[in-house]
């Protein structure tokens, strides 16, 4: 009876490697050994033995061209490896894309998985919990991996991160009569050059009207818009009051001015088109010019220090294993080549993005010396809010901001229907 | 013989079904299916991350409901708002898109006008073309430093930054005649919004969307228009003239007339297609100014994974547009007595 079912199993598994075999075969030329390939990112543990033949969908939400062509380039390279296939579908709407394939029961393998809805995936019992498997996993930033991890669970490894710093035009900052020894570090020196660069078209600071970057402001006042165990909403604050009163203040000036009250959509096109001296964004700033606004002349920043001292805020992402995927044991592995130290610096030369890992810090400031400023923010960053729902509030947070400049909008009723709309929403958890 | 009768009825009968088997199934599967679903869903708290008749989706009875009407809440005023930014919509657009494609269509029908055929393709040009490639034209046109201002620039008027002003036109237009207040007893609140807010009018960027929304669907209701008019009997005309009516008073006691149940198929497409207004606002980005119930709902759904208050929102609208239809069916009636 037992050497029956042995048998059997054996004839399976005979018939099971042929099979993955010929589809090696069909798939990437000359099989390469399938057992040991993942050997050389250090066999992390889980991804077991046969992963070799397999297709990997990856639904990737893509900031353009260069993060599109690195993926499938980092795809290719551990497909040759393994004698799998991946293949990546950037997708228009990542957010839409990722609930109809889910909702559909046939998720990708693998996604982008911002951490405002991270949470609400979670809970959606859609992620596989594969943080821990990953090689070093704990290498990565702190904060980032307390991003992803929910009920003591490290569901998945960051991908890379960006921070929040002041750009500046050095070409407009010149004509201003503006020195180096200039450059902002408090509110008031803030306030000081912005008003000195703003004329004959150019207003000194142009900065998108989100929380993302208001925010930054609310923080180095002290404030927070939900308690550091994400149980309570604080929005309602005098350290956010502050924050957003020194926002409305440079706006009814003048000296700060939305993307859209300058005709641009955001801060890097209007810092491009020489219509902002000043711009807060992140890393992905400088690709953006690159691509644009190549001539542009531009230093990078910490962003300057408020009431209660720096403060920034981080976005991040995560490489989200499908708890659905029928093949996770690849999708770790595939998962495992991408966050090598190696690989994540590829992706930062690519497009602009910082390692996740602390491991490659050194080696990034090294090569990117001009970008110094967003890694530094690291130390004092804080990433967004994440419970599910919170996006609604946000974006009608969001939409009072341009009514700053006019008076239309008044910051301490602002905040205290973010604090009601925040605590309805949560309440729903 | 009955028998085989009977027996030869039930076959035609059979024959008959077979028939139209194809387009029943096609229906059933895509249309009500779809509508039962949705309706299941809308009393579900279904997060749209696993199958909706699965084990993790909790019936909520009419908690969405409650969510979308009656509780003090985001969801509710962005509701309100959206209802209102579509209400005014309707408004704007639905009369006078009427007026204008009735317009139209009696200049084209004019026998005496030269390239009448020219005419009529271009006023029609606007309904057959992209939705979204009309749009996004548009949304270059309306940029604050966009054609639309540089030419109220020639006339020296300072255009708005169309399509990021969210000020209602009725709030405008007060201001500019002195009241800048919201008067005490606007302040009542319905649905979480107060009466000032109800009665802002439709915000300057969605005024933009009126003028596109008018301008491509005008052109396919003078087609409708069109056509009746060359069903009109010319002998009425000709009577009409010998009894001395002028142009206006032929158009007046003929045309319109004649048009009656024309003009009320026009008027319910424009109204329930008015109240669907979808692509012009995705494209414009999710703006509080411009939000309808139909963009909310795709809101809610895709970008909140609230499916149940998305497909609340669906069958609210639905709702909604029967309501109204039958209200204007109820003013117009197809025939006269």
């Amino acid at each position: 009876m037992k050497s029956v079912r042995v048998q059997r199993i054996i004839g399976v598994a005979g018939a099971a490697a042929v099979l993955v075999t010929a589809a090696a075969c069909g798939s990437s030329g000359p099989s390469k050994s399938s057992g040991s390939s993942s050997g050389g990112t250090g066999g992390s543990g889980g991804t077991g033995g046969a992963t070799s033949g397999v297709t990997l969908q990856v639904l990737i939400g893509s900031s353009g061209d260069a993060e599109t062509n690195a993926v499938v380039a980092a795809g290719n390279a551990w497909a040759a490896k393994t004698g799998n296939k991946v293949v990546v579908t950037p997708a228009k709407d990542l957010t839409q894309q990722l609930t109809q394939s889910l909702a559909g029961g046939t998720p990708p393998d693998i996604f982008y998985v911002d951490a405002s809805k991270f949470q609400g995936l979670v809970k959606g019992n859609a992620l596989a919990d594969v943080g821990e498997k990953i090689t070093d996993s704990s290498d990565m930033y702190p904060n980032l991996q307390k991003a992803f991890t929910q009920s003591g669970k490290y569901y998945c490894v960051p991908k890379d991160f960006s921070t929040l710093a002041l750009e500046i035009n050095t070409g407009l900052w010149a004509k201003a009569g503006l020195k180096d020894s200039d450059v902002p570090t408090t509110w008031d020196q803030l306030e000081t050059v912005a008003k000195k660069l703003t004329g004959n078209g150019v207003t000194g600071l142009v900065m998108s009207d989100t929380l993302d970057r208001i925010g930054a402001f609310m923080r180095q006042a002290g404030g927070s818009v939900v308690s550091a165990d994400g149980k309570t909403v604080t929005a309602d604050s005098p350290q956010n009051l502050a924050g957003l009163q020194y926002v409305q203040k440079l706006a009814k000036e003048g000296v700060l001015k939305f993307p859209k009250q300058v005709d641009t959509g955001w801060g890097g096109e209007a810092l491009g088109k020489g219509k902002a001296a000043m711009t807060i964004e992140g890393n992905w700033i400088v690709g953006g010019l690159q691509k644009d606004y190549p001539n542009v002349h531009y230093k990078v920043v910490p962003l300057p220090a408020g009431p209660a001292g720096n403060a920034t805020l981080s976005f991040t992402n995560c490489w989200g294993v499908a708890q659905k995927s029928a093949h996770q044991a690849a999708a770790v592995d595939f998962v495992d080549y991408l966050t090598t130290v190696d690989q994540q610096m590829s992706f930062a030369k690519a497009f602009g993005v910082m390692p996740s890992r602390q491991a490659a810090k050194t080696q990034f400031t090294t090569e990117f010396p001009d970008q110094a400023a967003f890694v530094t923010g690291a130390d004092n960053a804080f990433g967004p809010v994440g419970f599910p729902g919170f996006d609604a509030v946000q974006k009608d947070f969001d939409s009072k901001i341009q009514g700053l400049s006019d008076g239309s909008s008044d910051p301490k009723s602002m905040l205290s229907s973010l604090q009601k709309n925040a605590t309805d929403a949560l309440s729903n958890n | 013989m009955s028998r085989t009768r009977s027996q030869e009825d039930r076959r035609q009968a059979l024959a008959g079904w077979l028939f139209v088997s194809p387009a029943l199934l096609g229906l059933i599967v895509f249309l009500v299916v779809p509508i039962v679903l949705a309706l299941y869903v809308s009393f579900t708290n279904w997060d749209g991350l696993s199958n909706p008749l699965g084990g993790d989706v909790k019936w909520v009875g009419l908690h969405n409901y409650q969510q979308l009407l009656t509780h003090d809440g985001l969801t509710r005023t962005t509701f309100a708002g959206a209802l209102r930014n579509n209400f005014w919509f309707v408004l704007f657009v639905v009369p006078t898109q009427t007026a204008l494609a009735l317009w139209l269509a009696v200049l084209v029908n004019n026998k005496y006008l030269r390239g009448r055929g020219f005419f009529r393709t271009a006023f029609y040009f606007p309904s057959i073309t992209s939705s979204i490639a009309i749009t996004l034209v548009f949304l270059f046109l309306f940029q604050g430093g966009g054609a639309v201002n540089g030419i109220l620039n020639w006339f020296g008027v300072k255009g708005p930054n169309w399509l990021a002003d969210p000020r209602g036109v009725v709030h405008v237009w007060l201001s500019g005649v002195g009241v800048t207040k919201p008067p005490g007893w606007t302040q009542h609140s319905v649905m979480g919004q107060s009466l000032w807010d109800w009665f802002s009018g439709p915000s300057i960027a969605m005024m933009v969307i009126i003028i596109l929304v008018i301008w491509t669907t005008a052109g396919t209701f003078m087609l409708m228009f069109l056509a009746a008019l060359q069903n009109v009997n010319e002998d009425l005309y000709e009577a009409g003239e010998l009894d001395g009516a002028g142009s206006w008073q032929r158009f007046r006691y003929i045309t319109l007339p004649s048009l009656r149940p024309t003009l009320l198929l026009v008027l319910t497409l424009g109204l329930i297609g008015t109240w669907q207004v979808f692509d012009q606002i995705y494209l414009t980005g999710n703006n509080p100014a411009t939000r309808t119930p139909a963009y909310m709902s795709f809101d809610q759904s895709f970008q909140n994974n609230h499916f149940g208050i998305g497909s609340a929102i669906a069958f609210l609208l639905f709702a909604l547009i029967m309501g109204l239809t039958l209200l204007q069916r109820r003013l117009i009636p197809e025939e006269i007595d």
